[in-house]
Formats: structure tokens, sequence, C-alpha cells
């Protein structure tokens, strides 16, 4: 079974670069204006979308990422309306993959059945749960892979080579690394450091590596996205956001394209690193 | 209830971590590697005859065990009912039962290199614990505590940095246990090189709240010698207040395989189980949070609810999975006590034992207040005393001084 995924890594294999995968959280700052960052995304050149599921209690998450998920909630965000945000995109755009990212709870809750049914008719294509290591694979992983949903595993600098097998092994779509061991936004991705990690995955995986936490700049984003099969930017376009809001929190005019340009210059970026070597 | 009945109820968790549905390990890539190599330190510690007897001394002439359970003569009299006794926890070092906790952690932490310890605390009683035996073993010492917390629990606060801990208020979410546990975890996975993380309760991922019941189950194993000696037999019924439920994990535990002992776990229901609360096995439902599936509060959406108790050692969200389990079971029956029942329960004991207990146990001392008079007169029943009301004099007060203003 190939997903959209699978298709855009191999297209840009053939186009010999890297993508350039962005995280939001859905909802922020409210639901329509979600839509609209997620429907201007593609054209301002993300290869691959990550769109944060909100949660209360985000263990993984700095400070930015956390506020933009109370943001959403407050808006009325829930897992059933982020659902129907992917739907909405899904209307203009049948190419992108979206890969829904966050906890496990609101899905447990969901029903996790219904959850991933719901999930490919709204047009997802891969899920990143933070809180569900190898350990705990028949809560949603082997469901979300018999329902044909990528399910893409975290690899971190303390996922050593005796582990990787574990964690590679019902990964699918791509590995994310994890730059650096801390939380979301927090410290700077090492270039050296990152390329050594990646070549060590590619060792035990023929997935694409992408690679994200600790990057911010166009700069950054070039200099990984040339030892890696992509760089993912998140707490930078959540910064963006947040900075073109009103007092109260609210959407302003500027707000789509504060993302937009954002997303435009660290594309550009990464659409300047050589691709990564196989 | 609705599983089926266990041959022991004590032979939980699984290799997986699991009591029933519950517990498991629910954590970022990042911590796994961490919390495989806790499992194994301490299994080889279990296994360690020297482990346990360094424990033992540290238990005895540190920690001042064992605690002694005491004849609540006037309680007794005064509810006319069941004999009731205190398991005097608030004695401990300390002032609670978390040193026992504390205690076990930080030789596991010795053993596996560690120089740098964090922990949550609600109350502040964890907190002080681990800023003690940090002291006592020169290790570094860094406490999350929720910015409420930090107001109402001043004394803990106080004493945590005397023994040169570092208290950082946590000021996300709603500011109490939930999101110190937040932001200890968020801590560990930036820090995981140096770090251990001492769990202040029998929740967390595998296998935390194995380890954290083992070390508090010297309180059962303790008052069934101790009813032994004076009573020549069993106790009938046991009580205890839970937040996590470490106190009382530690109290039932030893007793889940004796049928003839009633069980009774006291959650916080604040203001009412209609309004704010914190009693996840009364208004909540499973769901999965901070590393294991257990009881929690939450919406429609699975987002965390606010908790709310007097009780800053009992105001959290959730409750430990074998809790969860024990309740599905039947084993455990779980009541809860709101802010008001545990004020005068304070208040009641202070003026009739010349104890004056922590507002945690004083929510199991409100329900002994119903339980006991219903009883025979030859009933045994035991009350984990799990901390003293020091820290909690200057709030309780200022709520007393209101009240008849």
């Amino acid at each position: 079974m190939t997903t959209r995924i699978d298709t855009r890594f191999a297209e840009l294999k053939k186009q010999g670069r890297s993508a350039f995968v962005t995280f939001l959280m859905a909802g922020d700052p409210d639901p329509a204006t979600s839509l609209e960052i997620v429907k201007a995304l593609p054209k301002a050149g993300a290869d691959v979308i990550e769109i944060g599921m909100p949660f209360t209690d985000p263990m993984a998450d700095g400070p930015s990422i956390q506020a933009a998920g109370l943001r959403a909630l407050k808006a009325g965000m829930t897992l059933k309306k982020t659902l129907e945000l992917v739907h909405g995109f899904r209307k203009d755009d049948n190419a992108t993959p979206i890969v829904l990212m966050g906890y496990y709870n609101p899905i447990y809750i969901y029903g996790v059945d219904k959850f991933l049914a719901d999930a490919k008719t709204a047009g997802v294509d891969g899920l990143i749960i933070v809180d569900l290591p190898p350990e705990e694979d028949d809560e949603l992983c082997l469901p979300a892979m018999k329902a044909g949903l990528n399910f893409i595993r975290l690899a971190t600098p303390t996922t050593d080579d005796k582990r990787l097998p574990a964690v590679l092994a019902n990964t699918s779509g791509f590995v994310y690394y994890v730059s650096i061991t801390g939380i979301t936004g927090a410290g700077a991705a090492d270039s050296t450091a990152v390329s050594e990690a990646v070549a060590r995955i590619k060792r035990h995986t023929k997935l694409p590596v992408c690679v994200g936490f600790g990057i911010r700049t166009p700069e950054t984003a070039r200099s990984i996205a040339s030892h890696a099969n992509g760089a993912v930017v998140g707490t930078a376009l959540v910064d963006a956001l947040r900075s073109s809001l009103d007092a109260e929190g609210r959407a302003t005019g500027k707000t789509i394209n504060a993302v937009a340009e954002l997303t435009a210059s660290l594309a550009e970026g990464v659409r300047g690193a050589r691709a990564a070597a196989e | 209830m609705n599983i089926a009945k266990p041959n022991s109820y004590r032979s939980g968790p699984d290799e997986r971590g699991h009591f029933g549905i519950f517990g498991g390990r629910f954590v970022a890539e990042t911590l796994m590697p961490l919390i495989l190599d806790l499992e194994k330190a301490y299994t080889d510690a279990k296994a360690d005859p020297a482990f346990q007897t360094e424990m033992n001394g540290y238990l005895k002439h540190y920690v001042g065990r064992p605690s002694p359970l005491y004849f609540a003569e006037r309680l007794t009299e005064h509810l006319g009912g069941a004999k009731i006794y205190l398991k005097r926890e608030e004695l401990n070092h300390t002032g609670s039962h978390k040193v026992n906790n504390v205690l076990g952690q930080i030789m596991l932490a010795r053993r596996m290199g560690k120089k740098r310890i964090i922990a949550e605390t609600g109350a502040g009683q964890h907190g002080v614990a681990t800023a003690t035996l940090c002291a006592r073993f020169g290790l570094e010492c860094v406490v999350y505590m929720g910015a409420v917390d930090v107001e109402r629990q001043q004394p803990n606060v106080i004493r945590m940095e005397m023994l040169g801990a570092k208290v950082i208020p946590v000021q996300s979410g709603t500011r109490t246990l939930k999101d110190a546990m937040n932001e200890a975890l968020r801590d560990w996975v930036t820090n995981v090189h140096n770090t251990f993380y001492c769990i202040g309760t029998v929740a967390g991922p595998h296998p935390y709240p194995t380890l954290v019941r083992d070390f508090q189950s010297i309180i059962g194993n303790e008052t069934k010698v101790q009813m032994q000696e004076v009573e020549g037999r069993l106790p009938d019924s046991l009580v205890a207040c839970i937040g996590g439920g470490s106190n009382a994990m530690g109290l039932f535990h030893p007793f889940l395989d004796d049928p003839s002992v009633e069980i009774f776990g006291v959650e916080a229901a604040g203001h009412g189980l209609t309004q704010l609360h914190a009693a996840s096995i009364a208004g909540g439902r499973p769901g999965v949070l901070h590393g294991n599936r257990t009881y929690l509060l939450m919406d429609a959406d699975g987002q965390i609810q606010d908790a709310h108790s007097i009780s800053a050692g009992l105001d959290y969200p959730g409750i430990g999975p074998e809790h969860s389990w024990l309740h599905e079971t039947g084993r455990v029956t779980y009541l809860s006590a709101t802010d008001d029942e545990a004020l005068a329960a304070f208040q009641l004991l202070s003026r009739l034992e010349g104890i004056i207990p922590a507002l945690e146990p004083a929510h199991a001392i409100a329900k002994v207040m119903e339980l006991a008079p219903k009883r025979p007169r030859d009933h045994l029943m035991v009350v984990n005393l799990s901390g003293r009301g020091d820290k909690d004099v200057p709030q309780v007060g200022e709520i007393l001084r209101g009240k008849t203003k």
C-alpha cells in the first residue's frame, strides 16, 4: 500500500532534494484561520504538513507549542474538528501528505477504530503519537497500519543501535529523528551530530529520515536538510503565528501571511540544500 | 464490578507494567531507554541483600521506623464504634510517609550513578523528603511545584530551600501538581544523561507504580506485625486518603489477599462531586496521562480537567493505575470526602488526640467518622495518618478565621 507520504518522498528523490516539513497546531488561533493557514502552506513551499492535535498536557512540548494548544482549545478545537480541518484541506489538495501529531489520550477517548476510520476518510496519511513508544504498539500503531495509515516513529539521541530495530520495526512513511534530548523549541540542532545520527539510522532502514526539534532559521534548515531527507520546523512557525495575533490572542489581517512568509523563506533554505545521500 | 476476580491481588503488574488494562509505559521515546534502565536497576537491587540491609539501616536510624501503631482512645470513644488505630507515618523524619519511597529511589539513583535528582510535589511533602535525602547524600535537587501550591504550602517551600534544593514554581496549566509533573517530565527529557526522576506517588510509567508501592509497603507490613502484637489478629478494616495513592497502596498492599480485611480509599471531593473536585474514580474514567492508563478527570474530548482540593497533595486529576484496577476488581472501596469534611476532621483529631494531621489524611479521618460508628466495638480499624499538619497550619488558620468572622 502506498500513501501520499510514500509518493511525495519518491517524487522528491527524483528531483534530488529534501522535504520541507511544517508543523502547526490545529485550531490555532481559531478553526477557520487555521484552515486558511494550512491551505496556504503547500504554495509557500511545504512538502509535508504536520498538524498538531491540541492536548491540555503536552509533556514533550515547550512553551510555544503548549500555548498554541491552549489557544486552540480555548477557541473550541476538538479532535473531531481537527479531522474536519483535514477534510477541508483535502477539497483543494489531494497530493500534499498530512500527518497528525499529538498525544494518545484524545484518540483513546475518541475510540481508536472510529478515529482511524474517520482519519482515513478525512484524508490523513500518517500519525505521530509522542507518548506511544514501540512497547505500546498494540494500542494504535498496529491498528493504524491495518487501516492504511503510516505510523511515524520518533527516534532520539537516546535510541541506541540496540534499540533502533525495535523502534523501526513497525514504522512506515518516514522516520522522525528528534535532533536534541529535550522539548520542542529548545536548543539548537548541531549539524555534525545530526549527520552522524541520520547515517546511523539509515544503516537500519530504507525509510526517509526527517529531522526536527531545534530548527528555526533558513540557514539551519539548509544545513540539516543537506544531511537528511527532510527538515521539520514547528516552534518557529508557531511563534510567527503568535506574533501576528492581537492582544487578546485573536487572528489579525497579518496572521496568514506571517506564517506563509516564514514558510517560504525556510522552504527556500531547504531547497538550497543538496539532496541527502541515499 | 466488571472484571473477573484474580487468584491473587498481589501478583501484578505483568512484565509490561499492566494491572489489568491499567498502567503501561506511555512515554516519549527519549525516556524509554531510561525507564528500561531503571527497571533493570530495580530488579538487580531487589536481588541484592546488601541493598535491603543498607536501606533497613537508614529506615531505622534516619527515618525513625518502625512508626507506631497508636490506639486513638478518645477518637474511638467519641465515635462510639470501631476501635481506631492510627498508623503514625506523620512521625517519620520529614513528617510524612513520602520519605519511605524517596529513600528507596535515592538509593537506586546512587546505584545508577545519577547525580541530579528531580521531583514533582503537590503539598511539598514529597519535595521535602527528596530535598532531605539529596542533602544527606550530596546530590543536586530540583523540585517542580505548581505556583498555586507554592503559595498555599509556603512552610514546605522554605524547608526545601533550607535543605539546599532549588524549587521551581510552575506557571503552566492549572499551576498545581499535574503541571508540576508535566514540567518534571520536560526536565527529564532534556537532562536524560545525568538525571534521576524521583516520582512521589504510585503513578507514572512502569516501573514507578510498582517500585513506589514496594518501598511504601513497609507501612502495611509493619501494621500487620504491630496489630498481631497488640490484638493478636488482623485488622478488620483499613482507611487511607488518595491523591496518586502511595500512602494508601503502602498500607493496603500487604492485606490485599486477606479477604476478611475491608479496605477503603478516600479521594478528595473538593467542593463536592457535582462541582470542582479531585476524585478520579468517583468522577472520572480510564484515560492515558503521565505515562500510564488510569482513571482520570477529563472532558468528552479527552482533555484533562482541572482538579480541586483544599489539600495540595490530593489536588491531582488522576490516581495510580493499581488503584484503578483494585476499584474495577472490587477489592478496594473508594469513597470521597469534601474540603469541609476534611476541615472538620482536621479539627476533631487535633482536639481529641492532640495530633494535628495534614489535610491529606484528614480526608481519611473524615470517612472514619462515618464508618466507625456503624461498626461494632470489637472491629479493628486502621487509618493511615500519612502526614502531619504543620505545613497546613497557616492555610487552615486563615480559613477558620475567615469562617468565624
